[in-house]
């Protein structure tokens, strides 16, 4: 199994530890990862404004890295969202659906696919309340949804459980939106950071001493609103918890 | 708290003017700066999508309900002429008057005659959405007929001249102090006596002798029923009843994508309408109207207003088969935190996103930008309609019209140029500390700093991911970054 490993952009630059998390965690599962030197971004920042023109020659290079691979993984339900979904401003030639058929958020890879059993590496005593990003929940369905009618489950919290020491605490709007919203967070920059201030007082509230999420893209936002109200919450990626290089 | 919502003016909506584009971010900062105001909305809001979700796992078939409901309204709308042809032909022979508009301006004249042929001069009217749309209290008063609004939410802002903020509760962004305020300048209450059952007594006073002399009463129309040619209001104040009942008149305006078949099918929408809406299981009223009373005159004013524009267009059609629930408000936390007056329309929040540019994509064009795509309006909506995709959609075809801030298409250009370009790229995000510079492309880019201005930046690393793996993955053979 060869899998082609990306990187979203903002993770490339502001947060690259959680990209190293990612690869060395694929590894642990004889997974042969590879990282197309040439990749930049999926192309969401564009698309979600609208922009399917600027967004065509980035989904194209985006193609061009990741067709070869049997799987595409990265460690983001955003990217793999727009990816799956919303890849639209290219022919849709056939690898162009090879690829988009083939990516799998990091979540979705380990519990569908490799369907891992155990992390005995890590260890994680701590109280946790697990963010859920809008694609992820909603569009990658990585858990039930509280505006529908449907039998609770959380592919994060699968994984999560398996780990020793962990203890669940949840919020009162378990899956309101945190208001990054990609380049909402900038250009409604009002509603965005009130949107995360409420955000981070559930967490607060719900005595939560980790935020966990399969995207950082969300943890930014709230962990700068968090800093800047003086609260002392701490947010890590799924991955630096299930690769145990945060404990 | 009660202090603070004693004392802090009420934050009013968008600015105005004319045709130029409605800044949503601008009122919705003002909103968010009246702290008490933004609070109590919010959980009024959020406590009635608690009222839903608790409604929804009392039925075990609401998944299947909701499929339904979407089902009747898509197949309806495939064959809208038959239907609205249906209902006509059974509306007259129950002896209702049934009259076509193409538009607003078709829709108040063919109203004013109506009233001006029974030399009516005064109007009751209960709350009705297409009513706002089309600007029918301003077109009557323009024409010397007095109208009064019979919802008690609905007439609090119209005594405060002021649009709905809400299609369900139209004064939800009011404390009670803003009400109490209000009714002493208008109707002449006790000052200071904000007790909620007091106001809404004085009200209900002050606004029966206009029901009791009233020389015409007009509904809106939830539902249409074709096999029986009937109107269907729901309302849980009883107004539509008294509109509809107490003069000899009774005048329905509503849109031609409120008609359903049969009434076998009007029981999966009442099942889901005050669920949906205020999580209730039924509104209080459900007046089924099939005639005019006895002595008495109905006419039913079917209005198309860019309905069927929107029926040509299958990225938007879905947007028809909308009940006006206010569920996706609800739920939407963009409109929880900016108040329904925000938008600067008639209709707010996710489904006026997708509505509103539809009228006018110039006016409109900032709108489908306040959302954040979370897809929460479209897991509510009782009809299934595919909110967050449309509003995406529209950001598309506002791209296309050219109707894009500067910002955006300076920034978007730059994006896509610099993310097609690997090695451009690599070169941007490796500056260290002067990443801020480049992060911008979607993080800061000219704009004064955001990101910065309420939140903390995160720290640069010292190396971005790619340089790390060149180091360990590639023996530092990569290229220059």
């Amino acid at each position: 199994m060869e899998v082609g490993l990306f990187i979203p952009c903002y993770m490339d630059a502001m947060e690259p530890e959680v990209g190293i998390s990612t690869l060395k965690l694929l590894e642990r599962f004889n997974v042969k990862v590879v990282y197309p030197f040439d990749q930049t971004c999926c192309g969401q920042p564009m698309t979600n404004t609208g922009c399917e023109k600027e967004a065509s020659a980035t989904e194209a290079l985006f193609v061009k890295n990741f067709a070869k691979f049997d799987y595409i993984v990265m460690p983001s339900g955003s990217c793999t969202n727009q990816v799956r979904h919303n890849m639209n401003a290219i022919e849709q030639t056939d690898e162009v659906t090879h690829v988009r058929t083939h990516s799998y958020d990091l979540v979705e890879f380990l519990h569908d696919i490799l369907k891992v059993e155990a992390f005995p590496w890590a260890n994680f005593p701590h109280k946790v309340a697990i963010h859920y990003n809008c694609n992820a929940l909603r569009g990658l369905r990585h858990a039930s949804m509280s505006e529908r009618r449907e039998a609770f489950f959380s592919k994060p919290k699968n994984l999560l459980e398996k780990i020793k020491g962990i203890e669940f605490v949840e919020l009162q709007r378990p899956d309101e939106c945190c208001g990054f919203g990609g380049t909402f967070s900038v250009f409604e920059e009002g509603v965005s950071a009130k949107m995360g201030r409420d955000k981070v007082l559930d967490q607060r509230n719900s005595g939560a001493e980790f935020v966990i999420s399969a995207d950082s893209s969300c943890l930014m936002h709230q962990k700068g609103c968090a800093q800047r109200m003086g609260i002392p919450l701490r947010y890590a990626h799924i991955a630096q918890v299930l690769n145990g290089d945060i404990r | 708290m009660n202090h603070l919502l004693q004392e802090e003016e009420q934050p009013r909506g968008a600015k105005i003017r004319g045709r130029h584009p409605v800044d949503q971010l601008e009122a919705a900062n003002r909103f968010i700066a009246a702290t008490a105001h933004e609070m109590m909305h919010d959980n009024r809001l959020w406590d009635l999508r608690k009222k839903r979700d608790a409604q929804m796992h009392a039925i075990p078939e609401w998944e299947e309900l909701r499929q339904l409901a979407s089902d009747i309204k898509s197949h309806t709308l495939d064959h809208l002429a038959d239907y609205l042809e249906e209902f006509e032909h059974n509306a007259k022979k129950n002896g209702i008057h049934v009259h076509w508009a193409k538009d607003a301006q078709e829709s108040n004249q063919i109203i004013g005659d109506i009233l001006k042929a029974h030399q009516a001069k005064s109007l009751i009217k209960s709350k009705s959405m297409l009513g706002e749309e089309c600007g029918l209290r301003p077109y009557l008063q323009k024409e010397g007929i007095a109208v009064v609004e019979t919802d008690l939410g609905e007439r609090i802002q119209q005594l405060d001249d002021e649009d709905p903020s809400h299609v369900v509760v139209p004064a939800v962004h009011k404390t009670r102090t803003d009400v109490s305020k209000v009714f002493v300048k208008t109707l002449n209450a006790q000052p200071g006596n904000n007790d909620v059952h007091y106001l809404a007594e004085w009200q209900r006073e002050t606004t029966r002798p206009y029901i009791l002399s009233a020389d015409a009463g007009m509904t809106g129309g939830n539902f249409l029923v074709a096999e029986t040619g009937a109107v269907v209001v729901c309302t849980n104040e009883g107004n539509a009843d008294l509109s509809a009942n107490t003069p000899s008149l009774h005048i329905v305006t509503v849109g031609i994508e409120k008609i359903i078949p049969k009434m076998e099918h009007l029981a999966v929408f009442i099942r889901l309408l005050s669920r949906s809406a205020l999580g209730s299981p039924i509104t209080q009223y459900t007046s089924y109207f099939r005639g005019p009373r006895r002595g008495g005159e109905m006419h039913v004013v079917l209005v198309d207003n860019g309905r069927s524009t929107r029926l040509g267009k299958p990225n938007f059609k879905p947007g028809l088969k909308c009940i006006r629930c206010g569920a996706c408000m609800n739920t939407c936390p963009v409109f929880r935190r900016s108040g329904g007056l925000s938008y600067g329309s008639v209709y707010a929040g996710p489904i006026g996103l997708i509505l509103s540019p539809g009228y006018d994509p110039h006016k409109y064009r900032n709108l489908p930008f306040a959302s954040t795509l979370n897809g929460s309006c479209a897991n509510v909506c009782p009809v299934k309609i595919n909110l967050h995709e449309q509003i995406l959609a529209w950001r598309g075809e506002l791209a296309k019209q050219g109707e894009l801030s500067l910002s955006k298409k300076v920034i978007m250009k730059a994006l896509g140029k610099l993310y097609a370009n690997p090695k451009a790229y690599r070169q941007a995000i490796q500056m260290g500390d002067k990443i801020l510079q480049y992060l911008p492309h979607f993080v800061v880019y000219n704009r004064l700093n955001a990101w910065g201005r309420q939140r903390d930046l995160p720290e640069a690393p010292k190396k971005t991911f790619h340089s790390w793996y060149k180091k360990h993955y590639m023996n530092g053979k990569g290229d220059e970054a």
